[in-house]
C-alpha cells in the first residue's frame, strides 16, 4: 500500500547516520581548505559509533524498501559532508559499472577494488557519444590513447574504467568499456582539478599514450560491434538508472543541511514558519522557507520513488531522470536561497552555509546536466528517439 | 515502511473513478461551463460511486469501507482530472461528513450520518471562506459566542458549495482561542433562524457550473450539541490539513489532464515543417510537467499517508498545497502556451482549465472545495 512514512526502526538507523555526519562534519571546512590532502578512510571517532549500514543490513526487511533507505543514508552521509566519512567505504563509480556490465570473473576479480569511472573528455562531456579515446586491438591486447578528465576519485582509485571507441565510424555502438588498473605502463595521472565546491573530493585528469592492456579487459567481453542500436551504451544507461537517483541524494542530503541551518538560526532569531497560518499569515520569508522545504522534500521523494522502483524491479529510466532533474536543480536552487535568507552572515566562512551552496552546484552538472535529463525525459515521454529530438 | 504502491483495492477504486472522469465529466464539463449548470443526474450518478457513503462505518449503514485519505488523495486527483469544478459539487457533502467522522461524537454521528447512506444524492456543505481581501484562515471573522447552554454564530461566509439544496452546513468560526488551533465547527440546519443563503450563486472567474452562495449568520443560535466534537470540539490543524491535501490532490487531477492533452497536440501541431513537440523549447516543458506532476503527487502522496497514520500532517499538507499551488497554475500556464490561440479559445478545455486552476489554488483554495 502507498506508504511514504518511516518505521521507527528506519527512523533510528537514519539518527545514527545523522550523529556521524555531524562528527563528519567538523572535519569540513579543513578539507575545503586544504584541497590537496586527503580525508582519512577512519575518523579517529569511528570506533565510538555503531556502523548504520550494519544496522541496515540486520533490517528485517531485506526487501524492495533496502533502495529507498540506501538512498535515505546517502543523503543523511552529506548532510554532515560531502567526502568526510567516518569509515569511508570502497568503491568508486566503475564498481557500478563493474557490476551492471561486467562478466562474473570481472566482478570477482576487480570488485573488491576501487575503480573510478572515465567518460569525460576536453572535448566531450554530456554528448558522451562523440569519445575519442582510441582502443586498437594488436595481438592480445587493446592499445589506448587519448586523454580523459573530471575523474571521479581519480587520485585515489586502484584502476578505473574508461570509455574508448574501437571504431569512430560505428559512433556510439563502437564504444566500449575497459578496466586499466593503476601503474599500467602508458596511464598517467597529469593532475587534480582545482574546483568550486566538493574541494576534499579527488578530481583527476588522465592521459594514456600507448598504453597495452590484456584483452579480457573489455568490461563484458563482448568485442562485436552491433549494426543497429546502442551497443555498449545501454550498460552505460544501465549505470546511470542506478547512479542518478544516488546522485540527486547526494546533492539533496546538502541541500537539507543548507535549510536545516537556516531553519534553525532564523528561528533563534525569532522568524518561524507555522505550518498552519495561511498566505497572509506568512511573511516573505517564511513562504520562502516553505517553499524550499516542499522542493526538497518533492525531489527526495522523486529519488525514493526512482530506488523503490528499480527495488520493485520495475523499469525506471524515467524516474531516474527524473529525479537527477528535480534533484539537480533543486540542490543548486535551495542553497542559492538559503544564503539570500541568512544574508551577510550566509556567505561567511564562519559557517559551512556557503560551502554547501560550492558544494551543490554539481549536482546538476556531473551523471548528466539538467538539460540532458530533460532531453531524455521529453524523449521517453513523446516516444522520440536521439534523432527525433535532439 | 516506503511503498508507492496501491493496493489492489486501491487500484480498482482509481480506476472505476477514472472510467466515471472520462465517461460523465469530461463531455459535460463544457456546457456546464459555458451554462452555469449543474444537471442533478451527475450528482446522482456520482453518488453511486459511493464514494461518500463508502467511507461511513456499516454500524451507521455506510459501506464500511474505513476512511482512508491515500484512497481519497487516488480518487481526488481522478476528479480532478475529469473536471474540479463538477469533482467539487460531487464531493461538497463529503466536505461534511469527513469532519463528522474524524470529529463528531457518537450522538452526533448517530443522528448526522444516516442522512448519507441512502441512494439518492444529499446535498451537505462547508462554510469556511469570507469576504476579506486578506481572508487569512487562522484569523477567522465568523466568531461563536456562549450564549445561554448553545453558541450564538455570527459572520460572514462565502463561497459555500451547494449552500441553497444542503440540509446542513458545518460553519467554521473563530472560539475562544486564536490561530488554527482556536477553530470551531458548528453543524447548522439551512433553515435556521438568522441564517441567510444569498437568493442568486456568486459569479467567479472558474467554476462556473458549481453553485456556490454567499451566507450570511446573523446571531444564529445553536445548541450545546452543534458545536462537533462536543466538549473536545475539533482538531482545527487535522481539518486545515485535510482541506489543503484534498485541494492539492485536485489540483494535481488538473494538472495531468493540461498535461495529458497538451502531449499528444505537440506532436501532432506541425510548425516550420515538424512536430512543434520536436522543439526543445516546447519538448522541455513537456518534460517539466512531467516532472512536478510527479513531484506534486509524491507530497500529495505522503501528506495523505501522515493523514491516514492518525499523526500530524499539517507541515506535510503545506508542503503539498503551497507546491500544488505554485506548480498546477503553471502547467495549466504552459499547457495553454503550447495550444497557442488555439488554447484561447472555448473550443478547446484549456482556457477552462487556466479558469479552473487559478480558482483553485487562491485562498487556501479550500475555496474551491
Amino acid at each position: 500500500m502507498i506508504d511514504l512514512t518511516l518505521s521507527e526502526k528506519d527512523e533510528q538507523i537514519l539518527a545514527t547516520v545523522r550523529e556521524e555526519a555531524l562528527v563528519c562534519r567538523k572535519y569540513a571546512r579543513y578539507y575545503d581548505d586544504h584541497e590537496e590532502e586527503f580525508a582519512p578512510d577512519t575518523l579517529p571517532e569511528a570506533k565510538d559509533f555503531k556502523n548504520p549500514f550494519a544496522l541496515l543490513m540486520k533490517r528485517d526487511e531485506l526487501d524492495s524498501s533496502m533502495g529507498v533507505m540506501s538512498m535515505l543514508v546517502t543523503a543523511g552521509q552529506t548532510w554532515g559532508d560531502y567526502t568526510v566519512r567516518m569509515r569511508r567505504g570502497t568503491g568508486g563509480l566503475g564498481n557500478a559499472a563493474l557490476r551492471a556490465s561486467g562478466t562474473p570473473e570481472q566482478q570477482s576479480r576487480w570488485g573488491g577494488k576501487t575503480l573510478a569511472m572515465a567518460i569525460t573528455e576536453p572535448g566531450c562531456g554530456s554528448d558522451s557519444k562523440a569519445v575519442q579515446t582510441t582502443a586498437v586491438l594488436s595481438g592480445d591486447e587493446w592499445v589506448l590513447n587519448g586523454e580523459k578528465i573530471f575523474v571521479t576519485t581519480g587520485c585515489r582509485a586502484e584502476g578505473v574504467v574508461v570509455w574508448a571507441t574501437i571504431d569512430k565510424s560505428a559512433g556510439r555502438a563502437g564504444i566500449k568499456s575497459f578496466i586499466v588498473m593503476k601503474g599500467t605502463p602508458g596511464f598517467e595521472v597529469t593532475h587534480k582539478e582545482k574546483k568550486l565546491g566538493i574541494r576534499a573530493d579527488d578530481t583527476a585528469a588522465y592521459v594514456f599514450r600507448d598504453c597495452r592492456i590484456p584483452r579480457d579487459h573489455l568490461l563484458g567481453g563482448d568485442e562485436s560491434i552491433p549494426k543497429e542500436g546502442a551497443g555498449g551504451f545501454k550498460g552505460v544507461m544501465k549505470t546511470f538508472n542506478m547512479t542518478r537517483p544516488a546522485v540527486a541524494a547526494i546533492g539533496l542530503g546538502i541541500a537539507q543541511a543548507a535549510l536545516d541551518f537556516t531553519r534553525d538560526a532564523l528561528a533563534a532569531e525569532g522568524v518561524e514558519v507555522d505550518w498552519n497560518a495561511g498566505v497572509h499569515g506568512r511573511s516573505a520569508v517564511q513562504q520562502k522557507l516553505i517553499e524550499i522545504e516542499a522542493d526538497i522534500e518533492a525531489a527526495m521523494l522523486c529519488v525514493l520513488h526512482a530506488s523503490w522502483l528499480s527495488g520493485e524491479s520495475k523499469s525506471n529510466n524515467l524516474e531516474a531522470s527524473i529525479s537527477k532533474a528535480k534533484g539537480g536543480e533543486i540542490a543548486r536552487t535551495a542553497t542559492q536561497r538559503c544564503i539570500e535568507l541568512c544574508g551577510s552572515l550566509g556567505i561567511s566562512l564562519d559557517h559551512l552555509l556557503e560551502k554547501w551552496f560550492r558544494d551543490c552546484r554539481i549536482t546538476d552538472i556531473y551523471e548528466g546536466t539538467g538539460q540532458i535529463q530533460r532531453l531524455i525525459i521529453a524523449r521517453d515521454i513523446l516516444g522520440y528517439s536521439a534523432a527525433e529530438l535532439s | 515502511m516506503i511503498s508507492f504502491g496501491p493496493t489492489e483495492e486501491q487500484e480498482l477504486v482509481r480506476d472505476t473513478v477514472r472510467e466515471f472522469a472520462k465517461n460523465e465529466m469530461r463531455e459535460i464539463a463544457r456546457p456546464c461551463d459555458e451554462k452555469r449548470e449543474l444537471p442533478s443526474d451527475f450528482l446522482q450518478k456520482s453518488w453511486e460511486l459511493g464514494l461518500v457513503a463508502g467511507a461511513i462505518p456499516e454500524s451507521f449503514g455506510g459501506g464500511g469501507i474505513g476512511r482512508s485519505p491515500v484512497t481519497n488523495a487516488l480518487v481526488l486527483e481522478e476528479l480532478g482530472c475529469g473536471d474540479v469544478p463538477l469533482a467539487a459539487a460531487a464531493l461538497a457533502p463529503g466536505l461534511f461528513v469527513a469532519p463528522l467522522l474524524d470529529f463528531g461524537t457518537d450522538e452526533q454521528k448517530k443522528s448526522l450520518l444516516p442522512l448519507f447512506v441512502g441512494s439518492s444524492f444529499h446535498a451537505a456543505t462547508l462554510a469556511l471562506l469570507e469576504p476579506t481581501f486578506s481572508f487569512e484562515v487562522s484569523s477567522l471573522r465568523t466568531v461563536a459566542e456562549p450564549k445561554g447552554s448553545g453558541f450564538s454564530l455570527s459572520g460572514k461566509k462565502r463561497l459555500v458549495p451547494l449552500a441553497s439544496t444542503a440540509s446542513h452546513l458545518l460553519v467554521v468560526a473563530r472560539g475562544a482561542r486564536d490561530g488554527v488551533a482556536g477553530l470551531e465547527a458548528f453543524i447548522v440546519p439551512r433553515d435556521a433562524k438568522g441564517l441567510a443563503i444569498a437568493p442568486e450563486a456568486e459569479r467567479t472567474l472558474g467554476f462556473q457550473c458549481l453553485p456556490r452562495f454567499s451566507v450570511e449568520l446573523d446571531r444564529v443560535e445553536v445548541p450545546a450539541s452543534a458545536r462537533l466534537g462536543g466538549d473536545r470540539g475539533i482538531d482545527g490543524a487535522r481539518l486545515l490539513a485535510m482541506l489543503r491535501t484534498a485541494s492539492a490532490a485536485l489540483g494535481l487531477g488538473l494538472a495531468r489532464g493540461v498535461y495529458e492533452l497538451a502531449l499528444p497536440y505537440a506532436r501532432e501541431r506541425v510548425a516550420f515543417g515538424q512536430p512543434i513537440a520536436q522543439k526543445q523549447a516546447i519538448a522541455f516543458m513537456l518534460a517539466e510537467m512531467q516532472v512536478e506532476l510527479n513531484s506534486l503527487r509524491h507530497l500529495v502522496w505522503k501528506a495523505a499517508s501522515l493523514l491516514e497514520h492518525g499523526v500530524d500532517a499539517s507541515r506535510a499538507a503545506t508542503l503539498a498545497h503551497v507546491y500544488a499551488t505554485r506548480e498546477v497554475m503553471k502547467i495549466a500556464d504552459n499547457g495553454l502556451q503550447i495550444f497557442g490561440g488555439h488554447g484561447y479559445i472555448r473550443e478547446y478545455p484549456v482556457e477552462m482549465w487556466y479558469r479552473n486552476a487559478r480558482a483553485l489554488t487562491v485562498n487556501e483554495s479550500v475555496a474551491a472545495l
